[in-house]
């Protein structure tokens, strides 16, 4: 095939797929528009309730127990897909929580660093560059690398030492439960949060312990600042990060960048790139876009969560689509019958589709509490499951999709049906 | 009596594919006027079935031609045949076909709810084909609470409803006892009487012969006799 006739096949199948979205969106559109009036007029009082719902209703809860097998399909499947996605949000939030919370215009980080977590270093002599560059007010270290934390009882457990002087531009803890931020200026002093308390081998506030050997003490205690990666976050001044981690004084990992009033981001950004030389500038977005594409999908966790969810989706369809397809068959004779007084596809397809539909809505309400309590039992959990309104809605009529996708058998098998059975039955 | 109200010329109908085709129909010819009740007789497997089939607009005839309140049914598509069908013809069923998980109310209401009418004189038509039948009184009733004379007048109402022209029924009292056989037959009589609906009938029934205006004998697709009901008794 030459380029020419492949671009011209694919115009005409985007010509056609676009046909095909008109038309859907037309289809919605004319049942949307029915509806509406059609909920108007039986308000009024001046219409009945449409017996295709009563028909709809009834054969869905003729058989409980088939009704009951098609809930129990549709609520795994959607609790399934409900967690996985809630694990996905909750990831991708959490990947960049440190991003999130720094007061930075600009991020200068070693070339090559893949996420927030990624413990190169700089050199001092980049800030000074960064410096010269105009637009750049001022180019705040920030240190983040591992460190042995001695636990009280024995043994040590890594930590994750985020180092940051208290001003503009400091990474700070947040949530702050107990202590204040001031208190991390005295020496020795650590910020920890409290759902590591058993890990880290402490009771909390003033609390002293050993990180590489030296004393450390711990004044401020924040709640929900958690790492997916379950190693705990500990706060401290930078020169203390630095003894801790065995860093010489004049490496970073990060330089947080504040611009004058009125910089142009992208502009600095691109000078200070060609300024600096081992190091780059990102924006916060683009840092949390790196950060976010390394731990989703770099490391493959988010195309597993992905791939848990694809496996509930088809799980939920198989199921529904059995059950609608079985109930349809059961009532062959009826959509028989339908079809020899004279009822157009339309009205047929729809007594499914609302079947479909009312499953849905039943399965979607069941799997969305035991979402909700799935949310508050993880809430404290190293990767707590998130479902914003967002989610929950994107899920509600990912349920709809499915159930209706799920319809498409029971449709094709009364669509051969031929009416003229009603004969012979 | 008025013009036809279904019409059939030299009709053919292939069924089955392959070494199973048969020929059902071959060349059958007929009309059904409006205010005659017509009996459609013959033995199993005489093409009766098929017949009515193609009559009702279900099946398409392989030769020939169907016409249904003037308008012919060739080259119509499936949705627009059930458009003719449902605008034009009223089923009665031999094993009436009710919907069990709804009242006679319901069952009858259906007719004029899948042409899309959900205006509140729906009821009072649904009221009054139930009155028709003799039926004002099981209006709240479901089909299991029904005897089965009463199931089949529900299937009736339900094909008068929607002023039909044509009320095709298949071997309505063949499930029926005697007397729930001559009710029905008498209401579709009543029916035919009115004068602007047809009604044909099949049937192997003898004991109903006496409501027909006229009797059709189909034998192995063809038909073989024609007559009025000159020499049977006098109509109920």
């Amino acid at each position: 095939m030459t380029l020419g006739e492949f671009i011209s096949l694919s115009r005409r199948d985007l010509r056609g797929g676009l046909r095909r979205v008109g038309r859907f969106s037309a289809g919605a559109a004319f049942y949307i528009r029915a509806a509406v009036r059609l909920a108007v007029a039986v308000l009024a009082g001046r219409f009945v309730i449409p017996l295709i719902f009563k028909l709809a209703a009834r054969n869905l809860f003729h058989d409980r127990l088939r009704l009951a097998a098609t809930i129990t399909g549709i609520v795994f499947s959607m609790v399934l897909v409900t967690v996985q996605m809630g694990l996905f949000v909750s990831f991708r939030t959490m990947v960049t929580t440190m991003i999130d919370h720094a007061p930075a215009d600009l991020w200068i980080m070693p070339l090559g660093t893949k996420c927030f977590e990624d413990p190169a270093l700089l050199d001092e002599r980049e800030r000074f560059r960064a410096l010269s560059v105009p637009g750049v007010v001022e180019a705040a270290p920030v240190l983040v690398s591992f460190a042995q934390w001695h636990i009280p009882s024995g043994g040590t457990t890594p930590v994750l030492l985020i180092g940051s002087d208290r001003n503009e531009l400091g990474l700070q803890p947040w949530n702050i439960v107990a202590g204040d931020l001031y208190d991390l200026a005295i020496p020795d002093a650590v910020a920890v949060d409290r759902s590591y308390f058993e890990r880290l081998g402490t009771s909390g506030l003033s609390d002293t312990v050993e990180i590489r050997d030296l004393r450390a003490k711990i004044r401020l205690v924040t709640q929900g600042i958690r790492s997916f990666t379950t190693t705990p976050y500990v706060f401290t001044p930078l020169d203390r990060a630095r003894s801790y981690a065995g860093i010489s004084p004049n490496k970073a990992t990060y330089l947080l960048v504040r611009l004058q009033a009125g910089a142009n981001a992208e502009s600095v950004r691109t000078h200070l790139n060609e300024t600096l030389a081992k190091a780059e500038a990102l924006t916060p977005d683009a840092f949390r876009s790196r950060s976010r594409s390394f731990w989703l999908f770099g490391t493959g966790a988010g195309a597993a969560l992905f791939a848990g969810a694809l496996l509930g989706m088809i799980v939920g369809v198989v199921i529904v689509a059995q059950t609608l397809y079985a109930s349809t068959k059961e009532f062959s004779n009826e959509f028989a019958t339908l079809r020899a007084i004279g009822s157009s596809s339309r009205y047929i397809y729809t007594v499914i589709i609302i079947q479909a539909l009312l499953s849905a809505a039943i399965g979607f309400g069941i799997a969305a509490a035991i979402g909700k309590v799935i949310v508050k039992a993880t809430a404290d959990s190293a990767l707590p499951v998130l479902i914003p309104g967002g989610l929950m809605a994107g899920l509600f009529l990912l349920t709809v999709a499915m159930c209706v996708l799920s319809a498409i058998a029971a449709i094709v098998h009364i669509m051969r049906t031929d009416p003229a059975v009603v004969f012979t039955r | 009596m008025s013009d036809p109200v279904v019409e059939a010329s030299d009709v053919v109908k292939f069924l089955g594919h392959g070494a199973a085709r048969v020929q059902a129909l071959r060349g059958v010819s007929l009309s059904l006027s409006g205010g005659e009740l017509v009996l459609l007789m013959g033995p199993s497997g005489s093409g009766k079935t098929t017949l009515l089939s193609v009559l009702g607009c279900m099946l398409s005839p392989n030769m020939g031609s169907v016409r249904v309140c003037g308008r012919s049914t060739a080259g119509l598509a499936p949705e627009q045949l059930t458009q003719l069908r449902r605008d034009h013809i009223g089923f009665v069923f031999q094993s009436y076909h009710l919907f069990a998980t709804l009242t006679a109310m319901d069952n009858v209401r259906l007719t004029l709810d899948v042409r899309g009418d959900f205006s509140r004189r729906v009821i009072d038509r649904a009221k009054e084909a139930l009155a028709t039948v003799g039926l004002s009184h099981k209006t709240r009733s479901y089909p299991l609470e029904l005897s089965s004379g009463e199931q089949q007048r529900v299937a009736i109402a339900r094909a008068i409803i929607g002023d039909a022209a044509a009320i095709l029924a298949d071997e309505p009292t063949a499930a029926l006892d005697g007397e729930n056989g001559h009710a029905v037959m008498s209401i579709l009589a009543g029916i035919a009487r009115q004068g602007t609906r047809g009604v044909l009938v099949v049937t192997h029934d003898p004991r109903i012969l006496p409501f027909a205006d006229r009797i059709i004998h189909i034998e192995d697709g063809r038909i073989v006799r024609k007559a009025g009901n000159g020499g049977l008794p006098a109509k109920p």
